[in-house]
């Protein structure tokens, strides 16, 4: 059975198991109906002309995996962050683990999307804000249709969390193949601070396809700080979907790295629904073998004086693909406005690809945007320069690219996760410098 | 003093008419409207053509009556009604002319309307000038001058005639008869165009030009341009466009195709100054034109245009960088104005090792227009040490505009350099402020600043079309900027 059909009639089962208020009853029919009519994209879709997404849904995925006990602390400790104290929310399976999770409620709410689905007390914050901030794509769509489970942070005005927040999202290869929609729904209020980690990975080599939709709202002068880190095996593929509105004066940024899974795609916009707010989006790709990573982004410029900052940097090796299709949208009114655009690549081989697509979509006239795209290789001098002052070329060559990519690197705010990328980086390129950077 | 502000200008700007709107009454033959294989053989058998042309004309209508018109630029228009359009339009007196003074005086009148005064061109600028006027080849001048070296410089239908081997051997070679919509409706129809032969190891001694002008009330123009350039020789192409006011839309559906053999070299610029259409929107010329070229190894396709009008543009002039060492530029300026629309950029292909291309596109939009910058930046895998540079800046004139670039890059190989840059802004206040302060009035100083901006591409144009170029600018912006 084809995976639409599979979805589709899995609705109506997975409709009866959950109990939650009528009105997220009716947005999931909804958005059901509207997948029912869209179907997953295809390359004949503009945004997606160079991802296909055919071969990761010809797996028979199961769409409801058992529960999973079995996980203890000891084998997923190296994925926590631990050397920084943080609230932490775990998901095996796509199911809430309480025994390796840690959730407050205590002046902020890191908690699961299941209890702020069902709970009296979220409603007005679930009402709000959920399903509201997501274009209704058919991705985001189906993502809608089976939202059950998922982070849930809520913090309110004049707040500032204590400790980041982490999001780990498990797979155990219980399933030969396993499918996972987590929905995350990410509140700020006026004045408030978070940082936020999230992972995805999987425990096994079995395929997992995670369709995740995070919607994040930044309420006035909010700052929120959002990591995702993407370094699965090499049957995981993962569709991130993660939309941020903004109101005046906010400051948001999502740092995005992308160094393992079959095909990832990020879907990431921002909408700056008030004046004076700055948004950000950074990412690091590194990547070899046939995997693919697509970066499709987003800054909707509505109000005047708002700044956005992109800066996409990667390293492509083997047979792997990259893909970059970044869009400034400028209304009119949205007058001195200043986004900017950047999209540097490195190509290590020839059987490599790079389809990179900066737009602009320009209404307004007193606006400052610019873009620019590199497709390049290491310098040699520089190279040479290494070599000659007796650092061995493969050395040489990860310093240059941590070189390269480091305008990104260092934008990271949380030290230890800083760290940890640069390692994770050094693991990749396969070398050890011997020194932290 | 009086004070001469941007409100002035647009105001001045709107209601600033189209200056070369006339219509010339020389009785046409017209083919009744509408397209069928018998309308097809009827184009082709009006001109004389041989049997294989009329089925290369018969077997593009049937690819193109099975295709879809796209609409994936970034324009708005009400699609062409293909059966409600003329196929065929030719000036009626049809002698040949051995010399200007036996010209239809109406016609000639009419070009000098146009400022290309014909004897004026050929004695300063040394310009032969192959003029279309409503698709038929009307005069070829300097033709004589040209045949001496053998140069083949003529109308496409006569070219059929006279070198059918040349033509069947290069026409569709670049632009396939299924490559697009329009050029496939191009390839069934087209009425006429340009033909250049430059054979080997000649460099052309004057540049080559070509006027055309839609002339007839509902007439569709479809020129087909071939200039093929024989090993090691040179020529530099002119085409300029300039149409009388319609009130309903025109289509205008060119192909033009550009052969560069080994070390051969093409510059290609062209003026395009169609109907854009009043300051309502209504009207104006639809520009839907497929240029391409292709370079062998070591050959150089430049490409260089001057948009500023037609009321829907549609325009990607291309290089398939095929040889070796092969060079592609493109350098364009695309002005719109009031409701025009213009999608235009380039493709620039590279196949062959050591290949470079550049591309330089300024857009300048006022007024209610859209103003689209779409290219394609190809690097395939054996496209070894290949380069690429682009750049393109937007200028935008008021906040009722828009500015849009759509760069597709694309690398596959490993040793590539790629850059695009792009960017969008407006006139700065303090760069006018500047002159102002210097005694440069706010309009001069507009007109300063915007030829400055298109200075690197207007700077490509051979002499005699820089004048005519930044003269059109004037045109299209004058008020608002020069």
């Amino acid at each position: 059975m084809e995976l639409k059909d599979k979805l589709i009639s899995s609705f109506f089962a997975f409709e009866e198991q959950i109990d939650v208020n009528s009105e997220v009853h009716n947005i999931r029919s909804e958005a059901m109906k509207n997948f029912e009519v869209s179907g997953f994209p295809s390359r004949k879709d503009e945004d997606w002309k160079y991802t296909s997404l055919k071969s990761i849904l010809k797996e028979d995925y199961s769409i409801f995996p058992k529960k999973e006990d079995a996980i203890e602390y000891k084998d997923v400790k190296k994925y926590f962050i631990h050397d920084i104290d943080a609230y932490t929310i775990v998901f095996i399976d796509g199911i809430y683990s309480s025994h390796l999770s840690q959730t407050t409620h205590d002046k902020i709410d890191a908690c699961l999307m299941s209890s702020a689905l069902t709970k009296d007390k979220y409603k007005p914050v679930i009402e709000k804000y959920f399903n509201k901030i997501a274009p209704k794509t058919s991705l985001n769509s189906l993502n809608t249709a089976f939202s059950r489970e998922g982070a849930f942070i809520n913090i309110p005005k004049n707040t500032v969390a204590d400790k980041p927040i982490q999001i780990l999202n498990f797979s155990t290869g219980n399933e030969s193949a396993l499918m996972l929609q987590p929905r995350n729904l990410v509140v700020v209020g006026e004045n408030a601070h978070v940082q936020i980690i999230e992972r995805h990975q999987s425990l096994t080599d079995n395929a997992v396809l995670t369709n995740a939709v995070t919607e994040i709202y930044a309420d006035k002068r909010a700052m929120v700080d959002y990591y995702k880190i993407q370094n699965d095996h090499a049957n995981a593929s993962l569709i991130d979907n993660t939309y941020v509105e903004q109101q005046g004066e906010s400051n948001c940024s999502v740092h995005t790295f992308s160094f393992g899974g079959k095909l990832t795609r990020n879907n990431l916009q921002f909408f700056q629904k008030g004046e004076h707010i700055d948004s950000t989006m950074k990412g690091v790709t590194i990547i070899e073998d046939k995997q693919h990573v697509d970066h499709n982004t987003l800054v909707h410029h509505i109000e005047p004086n708002c700044e956005s900052h992109q800066d996409y940097k990667g390293i492509y090796d083997d047979r792997s693909v990259g893909v970059f299709n970044g869009k400034v949208l400028v209304e009119k009114e949205a007058q001195k406005t200043n986004a900017f655009q950047s999209n540097n690549n490195i190509l290590v081989s020839d059987k490599a690809t790079i389809n990179s697509k900066p737009q602009l979509e320009i209404f307004a006239d007193d606006v400052a945007c610019s873009h620019g795209c590199t497709i390049g290789q290491l310098d040699e001098d520089a190279m040479f320069y290494l070599k000659s002052r007796g650092i061995p070329a493969k050395e040489a060559r990860a310093l240059l690219m941590y070189a390269f990519a480091n305008n990104v690197l260092s934008s990271v705010k949380i030290p230890e996760l800083q760290k940890r990328v640069n390692k994770l980086i050094a693991n990749k390129l396969n070398v050890s410098l011997g020194f932290d950077l | 003093m009086n004070k001469f502000t941007e409100d002035d200008l647009k105001k001045e700007l709107e209601t600033k008419e189209y200056e070369y709107g006339f219509y010339t009454d020389i009785e046409s033959e017209t083919f009744p409207v509408g397209l069928n294989e018998d309308i097809v053989r009827a184009i082709s058998k009006k001109k004389e053509e041989p049997e294989w042309m009329t089925e290369w004309r018969l077997e593009a209508f049937r690819i193109w009556s099975e295709m879809e018109e796209p609409d994936w630029a970034n324009v708005n228009y009400p699609k062409p009604d293909f059966q409600n359009i003329s196929y065929y339009s030719a000036p009626n007196k049809k002698p040949k002319y051995d010399s200007l003074d036996e010209v239809d005086p109406e016609l000639l009148d009419t070009f000098k309307k146009l400022g290309i005064s014909l004897d004026e061109q050929k004695k300063l600028a040394g310009v032969a000038v192959d003029v279309v006027m409503d698709s038929v080849s009307v005069t070829t001048t300097f033709k004589k001058t040209l045949a001496e070296k053998g140069i083949i410089f003529c109308s496409i239908s006569e070219a059929i005639k006279e070198h059918p081997e040349l033509v069947k051997k290069y026409i569709g070679s670049v632009v396939p008869q299924k490559d697009n919509f329009y050029a496939a409706l191009n390839s069934a129809v087209f009425s006429d165009g340009s033909f250049c032969y430059i054979p080997k190891g000649v460099r052309c001694p004057m540049e080559l030009s070509t006027y055309f002008r839609i002339n007839q009330a509902g007439t569709g123009q479809f020129e087909r341009t071939l200039v093929v350039a024989d090993e090691d020789s040179y020529v530099s192409y002119l085409e300029g466009c300039t149409a009388p006011m319609r009130d309903e839309n025109q289509l205008h559906a060119a192909v033009v195709e550009l052969i560069a053999l080994d070390d051969a070299e093409i510059k290609y610029s062209t003026v395009q100054n169609w109907f854009p259409g009043n300051k309502d929107g209504k009207g104006g010329v639809f520009n839907f034109v497929t240029k391409r070229g292709l370079c062998e190894k070591n050959a150089k396709i430049s490409w260089t245009q001057v948009e500023t009008g037609s009321a829907v543009t549609w325009k990607y002039p291309s290089c398939i960088l095929k040889g070796d060492h092969s060079v592609g530029e493109f350098y364009s300026i695309a002005v719109t104005n009031n409701f025009q629309q213009a999608d235009t950029g380039t493709k620039m292909i590279h196949l062959g090792k050591n290949t470079k291309s550049t591309i330089i596109s300024k857009g300048i939009s006022a007024g209610k227009s859209q103003n689209s910058y779409r290219g394609l930046v190809q690097i395939n895998g054996r496209a070894e040490n290949a380069r690429n540079f682009s750049q393109c800046d937007s200028l935008l004139m008021g906040n009722e505009c828009g500015a849009h670039t759509f760069p597709y890059i694309e690398a596959k190989n490993k040793t590539a350099k790629i850059e695009h840059e792009a960017t969008t802004s407006k006139i700065g206040e303090d760069q006018i402020f500047y002159c102002n302060q210097r005694g440069i009035d706010t309009e001069k100083a507009i007109a300063l600043i915007v030829n400055g901006f298109s200075k690197e591409v207007l700077n490509k144009l051979p002499m005699e079309f820089a004048v005519e170029a930044q003269k059109l600018l004037e045109i299209s912006l004058e008020g608002s900027v020069g």
